[in-house]
Parts: structure tokens; C-alpha cells; sequence
């Protein structure tokens, strides 16, 4: 089916805003105005398209008329509907509180010594800001292998630069690592898609699909391009780059590299050995990938629960969660269910943005963010409190919360099949999890002697956090939100659809 | 569906509704959040009196919320539902009144009374679960609603036990959560039926499987029913406030295990498949070992709170023990102790409480001669210290005939034998503290009442303890009357083993 030419305004307005927001510099009010455009023309863009999707299935458009394999098409299906979504919902909270965060705060400590151009403050931010969301739209929505490879450099290179303007020599130092693992990644996986272009001719998922047979050129095609991939979305043990890059990052930054920036290559990997390549990809790869998975998700947690820092402490957890993602891939591959990564992936992507945007706003308020120095926050700051908490309990997966619903999905699939070890897997996940989540609330609920001055959290930096840990629960009590928007044209297993 | 169909939500709703608008109160709006508190709690009482009126004539109103395909939330209320229902909402209005006296002048009262409103919510909803994933649903929201109660004090201790709490509990909801997704994915959504029966044709098919799956539900559940060896959080949780722990102990966390069990033997497996499958005999062990060794614990505690504590792990599995005897008698006896232990332990714990927030007492050696200054305290003590041994006409004795006169029915001489060793274990620890507290002479003068004060303590202190007293005293008294919780247990003993 043919989709709305709306589906490209995801892609050009935030590209033609981040022009705008050049030439902005930075000024606090057209920038609102700004974003308020962008926005809107992505929503005038994804729910026409959205509607479209319910109605008629999948939806291809061709830019400009050109059909593949010369011109640029996009597509969608409820797998991209589901990450553009997110992508949409995370990228303007995290927005709003970048935007707070332009404002001094009324009762923000006076350091003269800090930079003003930090973070949102500084005039590249928010053209890379804008360029990173169009990227994530672009690669969500791109049908083809090329594409899709300019959109991840595009989302690659917008990241690093955007931790950057964290100022400093940390930052700095996180950033040169985290480019330098970005740039190896995009190589090897450049790589893998030339040799798919050797060996068939075309770059196109769809086609490929039809034409895929295993041979060893495309064995190690999909190798290539899965080692990019795993390095980009911080498996285990491809990860040391990132705890340092998201810890370092301004919190809407970290924000949007860990619920989103990771959460692209695992889309990728799901597309790609769940569905184009699926012919290639046997048992024993996906017992590779799964247990890559399983070990990061032990080795995240428990660096997540030794960290000495909060943003430190929610960086590891993204390590480990993409570890839980990737534990999950045997018992898709098995079960043929999608549906139950989704709601992980997704309520992830929600939670993870919630915490660092809760984490930011107290350690703007406290000046740090050492876990030991803030005992008794969540008297100081119950709003944040609450919102990593409830993010946290979605991470953990108690009911009420997308976590569980995805955990729930996944664990009733993987029982009725041949890939039982890896429930135990997505089980003890749930303490892992708890362990580090446990920490922190333990500190904020901590009795503190009494607050001496005022330690509030402007508005505009609690309560994004706390809409996006909500979300979390509307995806838990009504999960058919999500769930008919991502099962359409989920590519066809043995049980494809929703169970 | 008819108006009584939402009743169960709306019961379910009239604590959830009010708690979430108790967390957005300003701290200083005292009267506001005690009206509320109060109101909630008196309409929950009249809707479950509604229902008991629907459900006593002869109807089973149901609620279903699909969440995503084949998986639905199921409110329902049966007989064995209304027991566990009635019994929360009513002991929850007693314990909101002792509550708001308790805590009068403690800092958080706002978080504290929305989490307890949670709290009470998960409980009903435990309560009136129609299949087993609603009963985990919020079964694990009750862990967590629980933790920050528990913890409330903020202190090092406090934190200490909360963490050990939540270790166990959400290592059992693991656990749980695999043998509920286990079932499901052999069985589909068993919802829960008086008797059982809808998985009779599976445990002649494939009966290892279902052992594991018991072995998984019990374990799981066993954490909260305290069963030894799970049972190491609960001595320790007894650092909570006294009306947390009255609540606790008498009604949410310990008795959403055994309910739980309950449900799994009864309304999941039912009694022919679980004697074919021979899982009972184990339960029984279990739950007589753990009966003593809670008994024997008892006697070596100075702390009042912690004696209480380990009398709680041993009565808990006099309900355990009945289930596993799978007789008629034993059920009956079985289920009513699940309303006498409630009203007896409530009332110990209310006098605890009294105790030490009147006069500091907080050990069994400072309850000298306590009981001429505190008369209606000790009284109310003294009654349900009396039914915990099993002195007739208190409601302990009711139980615990039926208990034995089921054992004897059923073949199984030995458990009279338990009956009188831990009887007279009871007795080896309550009546010392009764003597203590009546006989001996204080070591000190008492601290006189202040000034214009006629009771002993706070009335609102004062006035649950007595009530719930005075109940024990009555369900064991009028235990042959045609609304006593014994005639109900009786009913639904009929329902369950005449189908």
C-alpha cells in the first residue's frame, strides 16, 4: 500500500528546523516556537500515517516518485510505527526539559566559574539536537540497507557531538572514545552491506528477503554488519564506551542516547535476523547473541549496582537491559513472537528517558550526583523520586507497567517452546534489576537531618520525568495501545501476531 | 453486564482513586487526607457489604479488562473472595482510624497514606482475582505498595529490613511469575473455579510438569505465607510502624500467601488432581515444621513485636496445614482461621502499638505490672492472646477444633498431636506476658496521662484495639449464628468439595 507523502515531514521538518535553530542561537522563545513546529508537523506526519497503517497494513512511499532500487523509498509497519512513537513521546519531554533547563533556575547555586555554553546553553546543541531526531526518524523509517546506513552515521555522529557539549575534559575524553567505537561500528558494517550489494545486486530489506539464501558471502555479511550493530548498541563485551558517554552527557542528552540512540541497532538486529536474513541466522547464532545478552545483563546490573554515581548507576542499567534485549532474541527466534521484545524495548526506552531526566533534576539541585551525598532526596524532591521509582518498577516488571507486559509476553512464549533456558534468563533479570532500582530508592527515603535551604527541582525538569515514567503504566494497563499499532505486519513466524 | 458486574472495580477503585489523590496533597492538608482516608475506607466498607448481600443470594458478578489478546484481567467475586475481601475492608477502616492517631505529628503522612491506600487496593484486588495472572497482577503490586510502608521510618534498620524484604518477596515473585506464565502457556487462562478441575485432563497427560509448576506457585507464594525456610523476612519486617505492621500481619502481605495457596489447591488444581499428583503431603510437611519451629522461636523473644512476629509464622501455617489435609472439616477450619488469626494478630499488634507509644514499652521484661495502667489495652491483649492458644469461647478454639476434628476424619492422627504440642507452645509464650503484664509489680512508677486525659491513651488508639478484641471475642462466641465468618466458611467448604 501506497503511504501519505505526510511520512516524509518526520524526516524534513526536524532536518529544516536544526537550519532554523542554527540561526537561532540558542534564544530562548523562537526555539519553543520552533519545537513547537517540528513537533506538530511529526504529528501531522505519523498519525495520518498511523491510521493508515491500522487500515491497510504495511505502507511503502516513494520520495519524489522514485521507486527502489535508484530512489530513496520509506516504510512502514507496525515494528517502525511503534519506535517512531517512542522516538516521538521521548524526544519531546526530553525537549521540554532541555528547554527548562535554558532558564536559570531561581535557586540555582551561583557558580560563576561554570561555562555558560553547556549543554542546552550552547549554540550547536540544539541543531545537533534536531539532526539526531530526523536521523532516528530516517533510520526508523528507511526500507533499505544504504539508507539505513547513512541514517545510523547520521544518528552516530549528532550523539557524539551532542555529548560533547557537556564542556569539559571528561566529556571530551567520553566523547573521542565514544566516536572512535561509532566510526569502528559504522566501518564493519559498511562493510557487511557492500558485500549484500556484491552478492545480490541490492541493498533492498524487502527483496532480499525474497532472495536470501545461506552461502558464506552473506554468513559473513550478517556477521559484519551484526558485530557493527552489537558495538553500537553496547552489548556486552562491546559496551565500555558507553557508560562513560551517557554518563558525562547533559541528562536530556543521556536521555535520548539511552532510550533511543541504543535502541535503533537492536531494531536493526531484530530486523535483520528476525526477518530479511532470517533464513541465515540458525540456532546456534541466536544461542551466541542470547548469551552475549545474558551476560551483559549480569555484568551491567551489577556495575550498576557498585556505581558511585546516579547517572553512572543508569548508564550500566542501559548496558544491561540492551543485554536483556538481546537474551530475549533466542526466544523470539523460537516462538516467532515480536510482540513481547517490543513492549521491552519500548517501556525501556520510556523508563530509561524518565530516570535520566529524574537523575539530571536532582543532581541540578544537589550540584552532583553522588548516590552517597543525597540521602533523603525523595523528601527534597518527591516528584523525581516517584518518577525513578515508577521507571524503575517498569525496568523490574511489576505488573501495572510495560516492563511486565513485555516480560509477561516473552515468558508465556518461550515456555510453550523449546527456549525455556532463556526465561530463566528474562526472570532473573527481575532481581538484577530490583538490586540497583532498590539502591537508590533505599537513599531517597532515607531520613535525612533536616534540609537545610531550598534543594527544589524546577518544574520543567520533574515533570517530564515524570509524565514519561506514566507512560509506563498506561502501557501496563492498556497495552492494546501499543500492542495493535506494533503487531501490523510484523513479519510472519509462527505466530507473528500478537499471541 | 449489569450493575453488580462493577461492583469488584468499583470496590477495587474506592481505595486506588483516593490514594492516588492522598500522594498529590500538600503535606499540611491534614484534615483533608484523614476525611478522605476515612471516607474511602467507609465506602469500601458499604460496597462490600453490597456485594456480600449479590453473593449470598446466589450470583457471581465478574469484571473483565483484556489487557492484550487472551490475557485478561479478571475481577470476580465467589465465596472464598467475599471471605477475603470482607475481612480487608473491614480490619482496613480500623487500622485507617488507628493509623491516623499513630502517626499524628510524623513528617511524610502524605506518602505514607497514599502507599497504605495502594496497599489496600492490591489487596482487594488479590482478593477478588478471578484467574491466577490477575492474582500475580497485583499480587507483586502489593510487594511494592508495601515496601515504602515498611520503611517508613527511613531509618538504617528499617532500610535494612526493607531490603531483605524485598529480596524474598520479589525472589517468590519470580518464582510465581514462572509457574503462572508456565500454566498459561500449558492451559491457556484457567480461571479460577470453586473445586478446580479445568486442568484434570493435563495432570493425567503430563504430570511432571505440573508438579513443577505447584512446586513453582508454592514456592512462590510461600515467601509471603512465611512458610520455613521463606520466612526470614517477616521477624524482621516487625520494625515497621505498629499499624503496618497490624495490616501486615493480620491481613495483606502474610494472607495474600496463604490466600494464594488456597486459590492454587482449590480453585486451580482442585482436590482430586492435587492427591493424584501427591503434592499435598509435601505442603503438609512443610507447613507443620513450620508451625513449630515458629512456636519454638516465640519463646526465646524479649521483644514484644518479634514474639508476635514468629506466633504470626507459626498460625499461618495452621492455614496451610488445613489446605493440605484436603478434607471437608479441615477446609472449613482452614479458611475461618484465615478471619480469626486476622482478627486476634490485628488486635496483638494494636496493643503493641498502644503499649509503645504510651509508654515506650517495647519488651516483653518491661511489661511489668502494665496492665494497671493500661487495663483496656491489657484486656484486649488478653482475649486474643487467650484465642491464640486456643481457650474456648475465643475465636482461636473455633479453628482450631475443626482443624483437628478434619485431621481425625481425614485419617491424619498425627496433626492433633502438632495441634496440642504448638497449643501448648502458645501457651508457653502468651501466658508469661499475661502474667508479666497482670501480676507482677511495675519496677518503676508509670508515667502519669496527661493532663484532662480519662482513657489510658489516645481514643483512636484505643477504640480499634477494642473493637477488633471484641470481634474475636464474638465470631468465636456466635460462631454457629448464620452470618458468622464460620457459617461462610462452611458454605463455601460445600461449594468447594460438593461441586
Amino acid at each position: 500500500m501506497l503511504g501519505p507523502p505526510e511520512l516524509g515531514w518526520l524526516v524534513v521538518a526536524p532536518v529544516f528546523g536544526a537550519v532554523l535553530a542554527f540561526l537561532l542561537r540558542g534564544r530562548s522563545w523562537p526555539l519553543v516556537v520552533l519545537f513547537g513546529s517540528v513537533t506538530a508537523a511529526t504529528v501531522g506526519g505519523l498519525v495520518p500515517s498511523i491510521a493508515d497503517l491500522l487500515r491497510f497494513g504495511p505502507l511503502h512511499y516513494r520520495v519524489s516518485g522514485w521507486g527502489a532500487p535508484l530512489g530513496i523509498e520509506l516504510a512502514l509497519d507496525g515494528l517502525s510505527a511503534a519506535f517512531l512513537l517512542t522516538t516521538l513521546v521521548v524526544v519531546a519531554t526530553a525537549t521540554v526539559y532541555a528547554l527548562g533547563s535554558l532558564r536559570p533556575a531561581a535557586n540555582a547555586p551561583a557558580t560563576p566559574s561554570a561555562p555558560i555554553s553547556e549543554g542546552p546553553q550552547a549554540g550547536t546543541f540544539w541543531p545537533l539536537w534536531l539532526l539526531l531526531w530526523a536521523g532516528l526518524n530516517a533510520l526508523f523509517l528507511s526500507a533499505d540497507l544504504f539508507n539505513i546506513y547513512v541514517a545510523l552515521e547520521l544518528v552516530g555522529l549528532a550523539g557524539v557531538a551532542l555529548v560533547a557539549t557537556a564542556g569539559g575534559l571528561s566529556a571530551l575524553r567520553a566523547a573521542i572514545r565514544y566516536f572512535f567505537a561509532n566510526g569502528a561500528a559504522s566501518m564493519v558494517f559498511l562493510t557487511g552491506v557492500a558485500l549484500v550489494y556484491h552478492a545480490h545486486g541490492t541493498l533492498d530489506l524487502a527483496l532480499l528477503a525474497t532472495r536470501v539464501a545461506p552461502g558464506p558471502t552473506l554468513s559473513t555479511a550478517l556477521a559484519l554488519m551484526s558485530a557493527g550493530l552489537m558495538l553500537k548498541a553496547a552489548l556486552f563485551p562491546l559496551h565500555p564506551w558507553l557508560p562513560t558517554a551517557h554518563a558525562v552527557a547533559p541528562a536530556p542528552v543521556s536521555a535520548l542516547l539511552s532510550a533511543l540512540v541504543v535502541k535503533a541497532p537492536v531494531y536493526l538486529l531484530l530486523r535483520l535476523w528476525l526477518d530479511s536474513f532470517r533464513p541465515l541466522a540458525g540456532d546456534p547464532a541466536f544461542t551466541l547473541l542470547g548469551t552475549l545478552g545474558a551476560l551483559g545483563m549480569i555484568w551491567g546490573s551489577s556495575q550498576a549496582i557498585r556505581s558511585e554515581r546516579l547517572k553512572t548507576l543508569v548508564a550500566y542499567s542501559t548496558v544491561a537491559q540492551v543485554g536483556l534485549l538481546l537474551a530475549a532474541f533466542p526466544i523470539v527466534a523460537s516462538a516467532g513472537t515480536w510482540i513481547g521484545i517490543v513492549f521491552l524495548a519500548v517501556g525501556h526506552a520510556l523508563a530509561k528517558a524518565a530516570m535520566f531526566l529524574a537523575s539530571g533534576g536532582i543532581a541540578a539541585a544537589y550540584g552532583h550526583d553522588r548516590i552517597r551525598e543525597m540521602t533523603g532526596f525523595g523528601v527534597r524532591q518527591p516528584l523525581c523520586m516517584y518518577a525513578f521509582g515508577i521507571a524503575g518498577m517498569s525496568l523490574v516488571g511489576i505488573p501495572g507497567t510495560a516492563g511486565f507486559v513485555g516480560k509477561w509476553l516473552l515468558t508465556t512464549a518461550g515456555l510453550s517452546g523449546p527456549a525455556a533456558p532463556w526465561v530463566a534468563v528474562v526472570a532473573l533479570s527481575t532481581l538484577f534489576t530490583a538490586g540497583y532500582v532498590w539502591r537508590v530508592l533505599a537513599v531517597a527515603v532515607r531520613s535525612a537531618p533536616t534540609p537545610s535551604g531550598d534543594l527544589a527541582v524546577a518544574r520543567l525538569q520533574s515533570w517530564p520525568a515524570l509524565l514519561l515514567a506514566l507512560l509506563t503504566i498506561l502501557l501496563g494497563v492498556a497495552p492494546n495501545l501499543l500492542g495493535e499499532i506494533a503487531s501490523v505486519g510484523i513479519p510472519s513466524g509462527p505466530g507473528g501476531t500478537m499471541p | 453486564m449489569s450493575w453488580i458486574d462493577l461492583l469488584p472495580p468499583f470496590i477495587l477503585a474506592s481505595s486506588l482513586i483516593p490514594g492516588v489523590m492522598i500522594f498529590l496533597l500538600p503535606e499540611s492538608r491534614h484534615d483533608l487526607r484523614t476525611t478522605l482516608n476515612m471516607a474511602s475506607a467507609v465506602v469500601k466498607v458499604v460496597a462490600v457489604g453490597m456485594l456480600l448481600a449479590v453473593v449470598a443470594g446466589g450470583r457471581t458478578p465478574e469484571w473483565r479488562w483484556p489487557l492484550v489478546p487472551g490475557v485478561e484481567l479478571l475481577l470476580q467475586a465467589d465465596e472464598l473472595s467475599l471471605l477475603f475481601v470482607t475481612l480487608s475492608a473491614g480490619l482496613w477502616l480500623v487500622t485507617t482510624v488507628y493509623a491516623v492517631a499513630y502517626l499524628e505529628g510524623s513528617p511524610q503522612r502524605s506518602r505514607f497514606f497514599g502507599f497504605f491506600s495502594l496497599c489496600v487496593s492490591a489487596t482487594v484486588g488479590i482478593a477478588l482475582a478471578g484467574n491466577l495472572f490477575t492474582f500475580l497482577f497485583f499480587y507483586e503490586i502489593l510487594t511494592i505498595t508495601t515496601y515504602p510502608l515498611l520503611v517508613h521510618r527511613g531509618t538504617r534498620r528499617a532500610l535494612a529490613a526493607g531490603g531483605r524484604y524485598l529480596a524474598y518477596t520479589l525472589s517468590g515473585g519470580a518464582l510465581l511469575l514462572v509457574g503462572t506464565a508456565w500454566l498459561f502457556a500449558l492451559a491457556g487462562p484457567v480461571d479460577f473455579v470453586p473445586g478446580g478441575g479445568a486442568i484434570d485432563e493435563l495432570s493425567r497427560t503430563r504430570p511432571t510438569e505440573l508438579r513443577l509448576i505447584f512446586a513453582l506457585l508454592v514456592g512462590g507464594l510461600g515467601v509471603k505465607a512465611a512458610i520455613v525456610p521463606l520466612h526470614g523476612w517477616l521477624p524482621v519486617a516487625m520494625i515497621a510502624p505498629a499499624p503496618v505492621s497490624a495490616l501486615l500481619h493480620a491481613v495483606a502481605v502474610v494472607k495474600a500467601g496463604v490466600f494464594g495457596i488456597v486459590r492454587v489447591v482449590y480453585s486451580v488444581y482442585g482436590v482430586e488432581a492435587a492427591g493424584e499428583l501427591g503434592v499435598l503431603p509435601w505442603l503438609a510437611a512443610f507447613a507443620t515444621a513450620t508451625i513449630l519451629f515458629g512456636s519454638l522461636r516465640a519463646l526465646v523473644q524479649d521483644n514484644l513485636k518479634r514474639r508476635l512476629a514468629y506466633s504470626t509464622v507459626s498460625q499461618l501455617s495452621y492455614i496451610t496445614l488445613g489446605v493440605a489435609l484436603a478434607n471437608p472439616l479441615a477446609f472449613t477450619g482452614a479458611i475461618v482461621h484465615l478471619v480469626h488469626q486476622g482478627l486476634m494478630k490485628i488486635t496483638l499488634f494494636f496493643c503493641a502499638g498502644n503499649l509503645a507509644e504510651t509508654l515506650e514499652v517495647h519488651r516483653v521484661s518491661e511489661m511489668r505490672g502494665v496492665g494497671r495502667r493500661m487495663p483496656w489495652t491489657m484486656g484486649a491483649f488478653t482475649i486474643s492472646a487467650l484465642g491464640m492458644v486456643g481457650v474456648p469461647p475465643v475465636a482461636g478454639f473455633v479453628s482450631k477444633w475443626y482443624l483437628g476434628a478434619g485431621a481425625l476424619q481425614a485419617g491424619h492422627g498425627w496433626v492433633v498431636a502438632v495441634l496440642v504440642v504448638s497449643g501448648l507452645l502458645n501457651a508457653a509464650y502468651f501466658l508469661p506476658i499475661l502474667k508479666t503484664a497482670w501480676i507482677d509489680t511495675p519496677a518503676r512508677p508509670w508515667p502519669e496521662r496527661p493532663e484532662g486525659r480519662r482513657l489510658e491513651t489516645a481514643w483512636m488508639l484505643l477504640f480499634p484495639t477494642l473493637v477488633t478484641a471484641l470481634l474475636s471475642l464474638l465470631v468465636g462466641l456466635l460462631a454457629a449464628a448464620p452470618f458468622s465468618p464460620l457459617a461462610w466458611a462452611h458454605r463455601i467448604a460445600l461449594t468447594v468439595f460438593a461441586p
